[in-house]
């Protein structure tokens, strides 16, 4: 019972933020922008709604003994930490490569890299 | 209804809304942020179906899928970038 | 030798992790398994022993720095990621933006160091990293809300961008 509450928090939780970046990707202005609503709420709705896997998992691990459990437990934490590493990394990239294209931020109010790269 | 297929029909709706954009644009790298999303959405909604079927290789099939998306996005943006 | 040693037991140490759960031998292991850890963790040593050591720093290997590094995902990074996404929910809801590129002090000698610092960043506060200037180890950061006064300053010190704690410093004790 108390499990089933866990979960459902963690699974609204994670489907809250997951909405709220696709609906940022679709709502803000500029490539940067657009980026920020990505990177930070999906990726922290995909660490809600794996971490109700997790919880499922160990709990029935420790009901079961079951050791199929114990494995997609671990398997889903090291999925989490790979996702957060490798979007962190991703969105850089994508942000660097935008910049290089020159794309300009929208309604910036001050733009140092472009001032470094143009003296 | 079980948790987990609730979960994952409301995520592939949202990989979808993400594909709108990724048609939309204006530009390519505006295409490659939603593709970026839409990884992301692929990955949990994966695990999110090993808990659904109880099939731990769809676990290590997202792990695998979010370290080559992670490689591909990496491409794409170094061709953007003009390195490549 | 020694990058050779360090690779092996890295790439055997994750392929352990993958196969966990697979039979009995100190309680998660089968035999097969175990032989072929080893094997891997031979042919992956010989052949990316060159690139996966070539920072060559040996701060990274100490274990009271891998806890620590833990603890700091766990604790601080997470409670300030929290923060981050409950305000980039009510700027997509409201809408109201005022973003630059800001140049940020990172003070962070090493690559390694760098790299956490810039990925911290890119996750938590209503900041990402765009470029870094290779030669000082500066990162240039898109801030989505300009705080008024900030887009006159020539550059910031990194611990400003982080409301709760002082990651910077804490990054500084796990990876130099």
């Amino acid at each position: 019972m108390i499990l089933n509450i866990l979960i459902w928090t963690a699974i609204g939780i994670g489907l809250f933020f997951n909405t709220l970046g696709v609906v940022g990707i679709l709502r803000f202005p500029d490539v940067y922008t657009r980026l920020h609503a990505d990177t930070k709420a999906t990726t922290f709705g995909s660490i809600f709604t794996s971490l109700a896997v997790i919880l499922y998992a160990a709990a029935h691990y420790f009901k079961t003994q079951d050791g199929q459990y114990a494995t997609l437990a671990l398997h889903a934490i090291i999925a989490v930490v790979v996702l957060a590493i490798t979007n962190a990394t991703a969105a850089h990239a994508i942000a660097r490569a935008a910049h290089r294209r020159g794309h300009k931020p929208v309604q910036a109010v001050c733009d140092r890299l472009e001032e470094h790269n143009q003296p | 209804m079980s948790p987990w297929i609730f979960t994952a029909s409301i995520m592939a709706a949202l990989m979808l809304l993400a594909m709108v954009r990724m048609v939309k644009g204006p530009t390519s790298a505006d295409r490659l942020v939603a593709l970026d999303s839409i990884n992301t959405l692929v990955v949990a909604s994966m695990i999110v179906l090993a808990a659904a079927f109880r099939q731990v290789v769809f676990v290590d099939v997202a792990i695998v899928y979010a370290l080559l998306s992670y490689v591909g996005a990496l491409f794409i943006a170094k061709y953007l970038g003009g390195e490549l | 030798m020694l990058s050779f040693v360090v690779t092996a037991l890295f790439s055997g140490a994750v392929y352990l992790l993958l196969t966990a759960g697979s039979g009995s031998i100190l309680r998660f292991w089968s035999s097969q398994e175990l032989l072929i850890a080893a094997i891997v963790a031979v042919v992956v040593g010989f052949a990316a022993r060159g690139y996966f050591t070539r920072a060559r720093q040996s701060a990274v290997l100490n274990p009271v720095r891998w806890l620590r590094a833990i603890g700091y995902a766990l604790g601080p990074f997470f409670l300030e990621m929290a923060k981050a996404n409950i305000d980039v929910a009510c700027r997509v809801i409201t809408g109201r933006i005022r973003p630059g590129i800001v140049r940020v002090k990172s003070g962070m000698k090493t690559d390694f160091g760098t790299l956490m610092l810039a990925n911290s960043i890119t996750l938590t506060p209503g900041t990402l990293t765009v470029g870094i200037d290779e030669e000082t180890n500066d990162l240039y950061v898109h801030m989505i809300n300009v705080s008024a006064g900030i887009e006159s300053r020539e550059s910031l010190e990194a611990s400003e961008l982080f409301g709760l704690f002082d990651c910077p410093a804490r990054i500084r004790r796990i990876a130099e």
